[in-house]
């Protein structure tokens, strides 16, 4: 069996965990899964505790990244959320191995599941600041498709543009063709970038 | 009446089978990993599977209203086939997943010396990762497929307390009953066992470590069955709490012995589940229907 067969009740602290990972960055994979229900058993927060196993992993932040891409790629829907929620942290700029825009096909992967989790997840302000125009655009598109609240989309007003506007344009008025029902957040998105500002096509 | 169903494949059925289900009162499934009718050749299609049961099937569930588990193992079918051999070196990161309540499906196809390898292996794992198991009895020879079932679990570091024998009949349940493990039936339309035999079952058995469920995959079979037991127990002078038993605190005690079985508050002894909890429209995210943009 491989060096990854540590039992599933390991009596390993939170805190014990991240030391290891600190000094044996590969250990993360199996501290990662377990992380969560060891956290709530001490009273702490599942999600916090994985970012910070994936703060403690040490080096350049090309094997930070590779590290922080395995782990999500073995993860369960729970593991790869916490991963999408620690990117903005991973790439802190008082990091020495801030990791950049190297993280962003997680990102990318993540939009593509229609696990709404997931996709919220995804759009936090690693996305904000680094998915291009194209893929934000769609990303907020099925936002509004899949029911997620777009107010949890992070840097909604400063990215939403003339182009995103035609485009939730279409989908309402191909909704109100098939007598159906617009979201009300398609209308929220309208308003950020249709004001009667003067200003072209930006809210603010 | 709330119903667990301990062993389940929703992986082969329609959203329509979730929405009866949970109509009827089934709030909590488990979904032993197994063969999916085309043998698989690759370790490949066996972890993809895995991240199935593990992902995008418990998120359909719960748009349903429906917590879901899964059991994860190399089933004795492919067990036989060399390709699919190393899956038991990818088991132990899935064996420490959260939803990941016990090892299996195990147990004998054919009796091959290749299934008694595999099988032991995945003892040991769920013996090492704390994990019960769940043990099928093979569908031919089905008495000496038992028997020797039982000897490899009396030789395993699992205790018969956290091994639940599957796919019981008249035939098998005897000995299962002596052997201490936990004794499963699979209730069929026409197979295996039926409602009114279950019942009879029970009367001569107890209600001790008794396991009902509906096995439902893409054969022939019915997700409702564990409903089916439910009313035929009724029917036959059980009360509500023995029902309840059977179908909800019995696989509930099972597999909380993986220390992983989460249930919503709702779900809880005592809190009855209302009508106002469900699905459909109810299931948010939020605040917001899922469902509105999951069917789009």
């Amino acid at each position: 069996m491989s060096p990854s067969t540590t039992p599933a009740t390991n009596p390993m602290t939170t805190r014990d965990a991240i030391a290891q990972v600190a000094s044996d960055p590969a250990t993360i994979e199996r501290h990662f899964p377990a992380a969560a229900r060891i956290a709530t058993r001490e009273g702490r927060d599942g999600d916090a505790a994985r970012r910070e196993l994936l703060l403690a992993i040490p080096g350049p932040a090309a094997y930070v990244v590779d590290l922080v891409r395995r782990v999500y790629e073995h993860g369960d829907p729970a593991e790869r959320r916490a991963v999408l929620l620690a990117l903005p942290a991973l790439d802190a700029p008082e990091r020495s191995n801030a990791v950049g825009d190297a993280a962003l096909p997680i990102v990318r992967d993540a939009l593509r599941t229609n696990d709404t989790r997931l996709v919220a997840a995804a759009l936090g302000p690693y996305a904000a600041t680094y998915l291009d125009d194209d893929a934000w655009r769609q990303a907020l598109l099925k936002v509004i498709f899949m029911g997620i609240p777009v107010e949890q989309v992070a840097g909604l007003a400063e990215r939403s543009d003339a182009e995103l506007a035609r485009m939730v344009r279409d989908f309402a008025a191909e909704r109100e063709a098939a007598g159906r029902i617009v979201p009300p957040d398609a209308l929220t998105v309208l308003a950020l970038v249709d004001t009667p500002d003067p200003s072209p096509s930006r809210a603010d | 009446m709330r119903i667990f169903d301990p062993h389940i494949h929703m992986t082969s059925r329609t959203t329509d089978d979730y929405v009866r289900m949970h109509a009827a009162g089934v709030r909590a499934v488990v979904e032993p990993s197994f063969w999916l009718g085309q043998p698989r050749t690759s370790v490949g299609s066996f972890t993809d599977y895995f991240d199935s049961i593990l992902g995008w099937e418990p998120f359909r569930a719960s748009q349903y209203g429906i917590a879901h588990f899964a059991t994860i193992g190399l089933n004795p079918k492919e067990a036989n086939d060399a390709r699919c051999r190393e899956v038991l070196d990818v088991l132990p990161r899935y064996l420490v997943k959260d939803r990941v309540v016990a090892v299996g499906e195990l147990g004998y196809d054919s009796m091959t010396p290749e299934e008694d390898d595999v099988f032991a292996a995945q003892l040991a794992l769920a013996a090492e990762h704390e994990l019960p198991a769940l043990v099928h009895t093979p569908h031919r020879d089905k008495l000496t497929g038992t028997r020797r079932t039982l000897d490899v679990v009396r030789e395993s570091a699992v205790a018969p307390g956290a091994i639940i024998v599957d796919h019981l009949n008249e035939m098998t349940v005897g000995v299962v009953a002596e052997s201490g493990c936990w004794m499963g039936f699979s209730v069929y339309p026409d197979t295996k066992m039926d409602e009114h035999r279950m019942v009879e079952i029970l009367r001569r058995y107890g209600l001790d470590r008794m396991i009902v469920n509906s096995a439902a995959d893409w054969g022939n079979s019915d997700p409702l069955k564990t409903v089916r037991v439910a009313e035929a127990m009724l029917a036959a002078g059980y009360t509500d709490d023995d029902v309840d038993r059977v179908l909800w605190r019995n696989p509930v005690e099972f597999y909380s012995q993986s220390g992983r079985l989460e249930l919503p508050d709702t779900l809880a002894d005592g809190a009855q589940p209302r009508d106002e909890e469900l699905v459909g429209a109810g299931a948010t995210f939020e605040g917001n229907s899922v469902l509105r943009g999951a069917r789009d």
